[in-house]
């Protein structure tokens, strides 16, 4: 056994080899792996004794269940209308200059993906981000900035 | 200064409820008797649907099922709603105990509350706050196991069938109702879904009784609601209010004394224009609301608004349905047909239809209501859209 799928292996013995699983596994995989795999999907296909191509099929409807390569730490800016409003595109552009990544990019030494992402529950305080699973609110474009210096510190 | 007229509320947040005591007073009162005070303390659904709560429980308790399940619905999607959220990171404990209180009326022994992904930093603090009523609710006698369900960023899952899907491990795509969750929901056995406020409102009614709870709102919308106030405002954030407002007493209160418009419901809400505020009532009498109030000032392009809202639909639709999948799309390329001069104006009024249709077609509520924000924008603000 790979050292993913002694992982995955061990996931389904925690949260049980049934169909009500597989999210929560999949979860954990991601937190663990960054992305879902062809070997990691092999594998709980295998586990939950299911075919790898309704995992694939799962898997995909999700948007926050990547099955290729993201950044160790994925950033979700909101785009939905009050954060758009709140000016979310001056806070892209920060990200850009200093990490030259647009959304749907991955910085070239993997450490950081971004993507837009829709309505966060933050219009209040818009604009806002995720970076995993850490919100960030009422963002400038200094503040972004100083919050991914921090993460590319790690 | 105008003194204001929107009815201020405190019961969501309050935080002195001796929840031991209230179940308490829930078990010598009998099941059968919560219930009638529960229908009787008009209730409805907080998500946006607004289905009686008692009448859900009690088709939930009449079932002869040795399982059946109680979920939260906690995957707050649509768009400028955030109040969930605000209950979950300040009062989980109703929302916890609202729910034990649902299943120790129905006969459940199991629950859920199935949270989006994007709210995953909270849960630490739930299961916190899961362990303490788990330990408390061993003194009163009642057995329910309480789990989280984490969502994965899909707000077509906000639907309850499509809920019930992505708890089951599939895809969450919607199915066709009846068969309602009440009879088969979670894995094919009776089901309460129900919102985070839902609960909370609940459990206050069983500590105060539907004769105090019934005093607050109008006849169709009783009670308070928490609204969610964003955009162009003097003020936002989360506020509980007495439903049956007008939206002008409401923009009196909250706009920024240059309101045009406001969309109340979110992105499958209705928007309202200036020359309407004084008409128009906030509850299920006039325009309902999951609690989103999104204020727009006239410095703000109505063509933005609907092209983010069609973005966001076309993103979301699940796309089994076609008048949702392919509807979504056209409405889309549509309105940048108008606005480059590709199309005539008169397109707008096909497009219209094409969203009327898209209300009785699609297979669900996603579908069925990208028509609301559609017309009601296309029609109050014909001239943004064109030119």
């Amino acid at each position: 056994m790979t050292n993913c799928e002694e992982f995955i292996s061990q996931l389904a013995n925690k949260y049980g080899r049934k169909r009500e699983s597989l999210l929560a596994i999949i979860h954990e995989v991601i937190n663990q792996y960054y992305y879902l795999s062809e070997e990691s999907m092999t594998a709980i296909a295998r586990e939950l004794n299911m075919p790898a191509a309704e995992v694939y099929g799962t898997a995909t409807f999700y948007t926050f269940f990547d099955t290729k390569p993201q950044g160790k730490y994925v950033i979700r800016v909101c785009q939905t209308i009050v954060c758009d409003m709140k000016r979310k595109e001056d806070i892209v552009d920060a990200i850009y200059e200093l990490l030259r990544i647009k959304p749907g990019e991955t910085t070239s030494d993997g450490k950081f993906s971004l993507y837009y992402t829709n309505c966060l529950g933050m219009c209040h305080e818009g604009p806002a981000m995720l970076i995993n699973d850490e919100q960030y609110a009422k963002l400038t474009p200094e503040s972004v900035k100083d919050i991914l210096v921090n993460y590319m510190k790690k | 200064m105008p003194t204001s007229t929107v009815k201020r509320t405190d019961l969501i947040f309050k935080k002195d409820i001796d929840y031991s005591a209230v179940m308490h007073k829930i078990m010598k009162m009998g099941k059968d008797e919560f219930i009638e005070e529960l229908i009787d303390s008009g209730l409805r659904g907080r998500g946006g649907a607004g289905f009686p709560t008692g009448l859900k429980w009690k088709l939930v308790k009449a079932e002869q099922s040795p399982e059946k399940y109680i979920i939260c619905n906690a995957d707050e999607g649509e768009p400028g709603t955030f109040k969930d959220r605000e209950i979950l990171d300040n009062a989980a404990e109703k929302v916890i105990w609202g729910m034990t209180l649902a299943a120790y009326i129905t006969g459940a022994k199991e629950g859920f509350i199935y949270i989006r992904a994007e709210y995953k930093y909270m849960q630490t603090k739930l299961r916190i706050a899961i362990d303490r009523m788990e330990q408390n609710i061993k003194a009163l006698g009642i057995k329910f196991k309480l789990d989280l369900v984490f969502g994965a960023g899909a707000y077509i899952c906000g639907e309850e069938t499509a809920l019930i899907h992505s708890m089951e491990g599939y895809r969450g795509e919607p199915t066709n109702k009846p068969p309602f969750p009440v009879t088969q929901g979670y894995l094919n056995k009776p089901t309460v879904v129900n919102n985070v406020e839902t609960f909370v409102n609940a459990i206050i009614i069983a500590e105060i009784g539907a004769k105090e709870y019934k005093k607050l709102g109008t006849k169709a919308s009783q009670g308070t609601k928490l609204f969610s106030v964003s955009g162009d405002c003097c003020k936002e954030g989360i506020f509980e209010l007495e439903m049956g407002m007008t939206v002008q007493q409401f923009v009196d209160e909250f706009g920024d004394g240059d309101t045009k418009a406001v969309q109340v419901g979110g992105a499958s809400g209705f928007c309202v224009p200036r020359k309407e505020f004084p008409n128009t009532i906030i509850g299920f009498e006039g325009v309902p609301t999951g609690g989103s109030m999104k204020v727009f000032n006239s410095s703000r392009s109505m063509y933005n608004t609907l092209e983010n809202y069609l973005i966001f639909f076309e993103e979301e639709s699940c796309g089994q349905c076609t008048p949702c999948r392919i509807g979504t799309q056209q409405l889309l390329m549509g309105i940048h047909a108008v606005k480059r001069k590709e199309k005539p104006k008169s397109y707008l009024d096909e497009l219209l239809k094409l969203a009327q249709t898209m209300k009785f077609a699609s297979k669900c509520g996603l579908g069925r209501s990208v028509g609301n924000a559609f017309g009601s924008i296309v029609t109050n603000f014909r001239e943004e859209i064109i030119y």
